[in-house]
């Protein structure tokens, strides 16, 4: 598992490259738990390499929402791969959490 | 068709667990959305039997069991430790509750509970062993 920041003006993307699990989750963890994060407008998740999720990798995000939305910091995903979005949608957090197919309309968001 | 994995109790192991069972159900013609919902059924028993059963003892093992008959797949995940795992009862999380208390766990079991027809825990000679089953429509 990978993640990889690139800051702009307002946002901050974020792109996960591989498989989020119990192992990997905490280096995710450990980027949302940056105190800039709270600095941002927007946190943005690229998912398009993202291939895998488990409920620990779900939990990082669940985790850290409240308190970005405290903030003023809204988090939005998109480029989901089928695969992983079924997982969220298993759960119904696709109904709680931002998700949107491409990255023009996650800055729209 | 049979095919059994041992692993140690460490969450690093948990890819060779996915890529195990991925393996295992590419070669049968099973939809990537199906086996992609049983990998994830396994990854889940499996890190809380390394996580929460074993305190992720690297001493301790699991062992793994997948079997088709026909199409009904069939899972045993068992543990080497003598310390009796047994998830609480299946209660649906209340995730807006989860977001609001800012909490990171409590929905692996939930998860496995609707991947698969049949969950089940018991013991065998002192250790755990859980029992998944599904039908591969």
């Amino acid at each position: 598992m990978k993640v990889t920041a690139q800051p702009s003006a307002d946002s901050l993307l974020l792109l996960l490259d591989g498989e989020l699990d119990a192992s990997s989750a905490v280096l995710l963890d450990t980027e949302f738990n940056k105190p800039d994060l709270l600095g941002y407008r927007k946190v943005l998740v690229d998912c398009a390499k993202l291939s895998y999720i488990s409920s620990a990798g779900l939990g990082v995000f669940i985790s850290h929402l409240q308190r970005l939305q405290d903030n003023n910091v809204k988090l939005v995903f998109f480029n989901m791969q089928e695969k992983v979005f079924n997982v969220f949608e298993i759960l119904g957090l696709d109904s709680l959490m931002t998700i949107v197919p491409t990255q023009a309309e996650a800055a729209a968001a | 068709m049979k095919d059994v994995l041992r692993i140690e109790c460490s969450r690093r192991n948990l890819q060779q667990v996915r890529d195990f069972v991925r393996g295992f159900l590419s070669q049968r013609a099973v939809p990537e959305l199906l086996i992609n919902q049983v990998v994830l059924a396994v990854d889940e028993v499996v890190a809380n039997f390394i996580i929460h059963a074993n305190g992720e003892d690297e001493r301790q093992f699991i062992d793994l069991e997948l079997t088709v008959v026909g199409r009904a797949l069939s899972i045993e995940i068992a543990d080497s430790g003598d310390t009796i795992f047994q998830p609480r009862p299946h209660v649906a999380p209340d995730l807006p509750e989860y977001i609001r208390q800012g909490r990171k766990g409590g929905m692996g079991m939930a998860l496995v509970n609707r991947l698969m027809d049949r969950v089940e825990f018991f013991t065998r000679n002192h250790h755990t062993v859980c029992h998944l089953s599904k039908e591969l429509a």
